[in-house]
């Protein structure tokens, strides 16, 4: 599984590279495949309506209506079912990738299983949203749509009289049907966003909005496409006749020529065993969890730091329950922790300044304490010497730290980059543990714990608190956002800088002022 | 330069997102019938006869009973399976022995298939047995029908038009 997910990830990392220098990773259109998915809901929602009131229902009318909708008003009717139906196709087209990458990132364990399996009735729901609305327009294509699905569900032995019965032939079809079809047509699609309401409701800061320059692209790549390639009909449905050749939508219609070919028992059998295995997913094959962040009572502030930086909403703020002056307290629920550290890197109390307490802050992550990172930086620094001495802050998801450490570069690996508190980075630098550090960790829209990254930088830009401290001199602290497939890149980010450290200390020792202390052997 | 290159390559992911989109919602084509064929369209549901006829209770089976239970006779309301034969141009395409349906076996007997069949003149022959007996039929019906290529001749059942009532036909006997 691993194997696979690696294998997947790769070209991933490559396409969203490229597209990173394209588009920005503000518009990457890869880092909002789900948001982009809401967006296109949203067209399909807004179009739908406009195409829905010029519908007839009625075996005749709804044709006629479709019709008349798509010639004789095609610069605005005709357009909105051009985008009703493209995107509808693009919604599909994004869930795929969507569920492909969340998988290949591994995003879809433990506490994230719920995104997952709420997720996957989102995959029926948009099929039936699109066949309910093939159906609707009545043509031929409809008309195969109504007669194969009919047969389908008549293969499960709940219903009584056959379907597929009411499209024998012309004879002994029922306007009634249209009235439900457009029921469903209009349910379906609402149970559906409810279900994507309910998708993102572990998630916080959840990307449902792609960036205003994405969204106003592909709605402008929807209308070139729509006046381009209208959507059109097929001849008007004739249950008397089987339609020979069909131009379908292999988005929503895929599932038909299998039927056709295998019979609807086998349809349904990869169907069921297909949702199952991914319902499954998440527990196949199992991983170790490991410990969730835990609160230190005496050094909780009350804050909401955490609280707000949590990209899982693990972390509540709940009444004080000691007897500080303070009204909260933060509360993690092991359930939903993911135990990326990033609530670390947000406590004001993870001080490694500290010298009259002993370094425990409010939250704490049982697998790297904030006291054991401090220790292992000391340690770590005792190795390095010269002018271009560099602290390699890495993380465990990202580019493996063994391919970037050396010449006077050592490196700690964090669960998550966002886990660094910005005031270790003051604390290498003034107290001398190295000459520079490098905080390397993966690509704005790659972070495994979504907003490492994001956080990291407004940490460092002084737009988050914590924020790194104005007096950390910024031509020491190298910020190298990689993917673990640039990892060639980063080393030579790393080495870049550490030349320019050296430039550094030539400089100040030239002009004869000493910026910053040597090491001086431990006395 | 670098600037225009950027919103270059940003207009190629469209245009390809577009033509990836816009392809596949209505290509490549899907053949359901080759030319020069058409579909035979079989498919009814009906309740044979009850298997068993009733018979008398005896006397200690009525005294078992609550009193407002105590009808003199059982029947069984179990159908008869209904067996069906559909010959094609005097050669046998369909045999079955359709059971009734429901956990009595009280329900009507049910089928549905399709058969593909090149366009044309053909002899349709037709039997049904609804009733319980091991040989001969209750309805038979034999017709030439032609169709067209791409036509749907649907054969439903129906006693009250007198058997099978083929509709989508054109012409024939
Ligand atoms: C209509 C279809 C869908 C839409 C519109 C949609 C939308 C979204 C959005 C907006 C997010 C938040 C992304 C973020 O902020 O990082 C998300 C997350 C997620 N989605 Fe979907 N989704 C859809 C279908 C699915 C399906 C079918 C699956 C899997 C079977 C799935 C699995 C996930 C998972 C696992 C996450 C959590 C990601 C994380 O924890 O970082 N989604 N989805
Ligand atoms: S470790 Fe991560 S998921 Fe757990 S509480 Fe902290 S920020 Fe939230
Ligand atoms: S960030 Fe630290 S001090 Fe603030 S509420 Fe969370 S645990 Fe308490």
């Amino acid at each position: 599984m691993k194997a696979l997910q690696s294998v997947i990830r790769t070209p991933f990392m490559w396409v969203e590279g490229w597209l990173d220098w394209a588009f920005g990773p503000r518009w990457n259109p890869m880092y909002y495949l789900g948001g982009l998915g809401f967006f296109y809901f949203w067209i399909v929602a807004v179009s739908g309506l406009y195409v829905y009131v010029f519908f007839d229902t009625g075996l005749t009318e709804a044709y006629e209506s479709v019709e008349s909708l798509t010639h004789s008003q095609w610069y605005l009717g005709g357009v909105m079912r051009s985008l009703h139906r493209y995107a509808s196709d693009a919604l599909v087209v994004m869930m795929v990738l969507h569920i492909i990458r969340e998988f290949a990132f591994d995003h879809y364990r433990g506490p994230r299983s719920f995104s997952w399996i709420t997720g996957v009735p989102m995959t029926w729901l948009v099929i039936a949203a699109g066949v309910t609305g093939y159906w609707l327009v009545w043509d031929e294509l409809g008309q195969y749509v109504a007669v194969r699905s009919s047969e389908w569900l008549d293969w499960l032995p709940i219903f009584g009289e056959p379907i597929a019965r009411n499209f024998m032939h012309e004879g002994s079809l029922d306007d009634r049907f249209f009235t439900l079809l457009i029921f469903l047509h209009i349910a379906v699609p609402l149970i559906l966003l409810l279900v994507m309401w309910i998708h993102l409701q572990r998630v916080s800061y959840a990307k449902w909005k792609p960036a205003r320059g994405l969204a106003l692209g592909t709605l402008a790549m929807l209308l070139v496409l729509s006046f381009v390639q209208p959507a059109v009909s097929h001849g008007p449905a004739n249950l008397d006749r089987v339609p020979l050749l069909l131009d379908l939508d292999w988005y929503y219609l895929f599932a038909y020529p299998l039927v056709d070919e295998w019979g609807a028992g086998t349809v349904w059998m990869i169907a069921f065993v297909g949702t199952f295995a991914l319902m499954l997913m998440p527990w196949l094959p199992p991983r170790r969890r490991r410990p969730a962040a835990v609160i230190d009572l005496d050094n909780c502030n009350g804050c909401t730091r955490c609280a707000n930086d949590c990209p899982f909403s693990a972390i509540t703020m709940v009444p004080r329950t000691d007897h500080q002056p303070f009204e909260q307290q933060a509360k993690v629920d092991p359930d939903l922790c993911v135990s990326c550290g990033i609530c670390v890197g947000a406590c004001p109390t993870a001080m490694p300044f500290r010298v009259s307490s002993d370094l425990v802050p409010g939250i704490d992550l049982p697998e790297l304490t904030a006291r054991q990172l401090r220790d292992k930086i000391h340690t770590l620094a005792e190795k390095l010497e010269g002018h271009s001495r560099v602290l390699i802050i890495g993380c465990k998801h990202g580019i493996q730290s063994r391919k970037l450490v050396g010449d006077n570069r050592v490196a700690i690996d964090l669960p998550c980059a966002g886990m660094l508190p910005p005031p270790y980075i003051d604390y290498v630098l003034s107290k001398d543990l190295a000459d520079g550090v490098a905080v390397v960790g993966c690509r704005a829209g790659e972070c495994q714990y979504r907003l490492g990254q994001e956080w990291s930088e407004d940490r460092f830009e002084r737009r988050r608190d914590p924020n790194l401290r104005k007096r950390v001199p910024r031509e020491r602290l190298a910020r190298i956002w990689r993917a673990p497939v640039e990892w060639r890149r980063a080393l030579a980010d790393i080495e870049v800088f550490q030349q320019n450290l050296t430039r550094l200390a030539d400089q100040s020792e030239t002009a004869g002022v000493k910026l910053t202390k040597r090491k001086e052997p431990q006395s | 330069m670098k600037r225009a290159f950027r919103i270059i390559a940003q207009g190629v992911v469209y245009c390809a997102f577009a033509v990836l989109v816009g392809y596949f919602s209505a290509a490549p084509a899907y053949r359901l019938l080759d030319d020069g064929e058409a579909q035979i369209k079989l498919s009814f549901a009906y309740g044979g006869k009850p298997v068993g006829g009733c018979r008398d209770r005896s006397a200690a089976e009525l005294e078992a009973l609550a009193p407002n239970m105590r009808k003199a006779q059982v029947c069984s309301r179990e159908r008869v399976p209904l067996a069906i034969e559909f010959e094609l141009d005097d050669k046998m395409i369909y045999k079955n022995v359709l059971p009734p349906s429901g956990i009595h076996g009280d329900g009507p007997s049910r089928m549905y298939e399709k058969f593909v069949i090149g366009a044309g003149e053909h002899k349709v022959g037709l039997r049904l047995r609804t009733t319980v007996r091991d040989q001969g039929w209750d309805y038979i019906t034999r017709r030439i029908v032609r169709v067209d290529a791409g036509d749907n001749l649907a054969i439903d059942f129906d006693p009250v038009a007198g058997g099978f009532v083929i509709s989508g036909a054109k012409g024939g006997g």
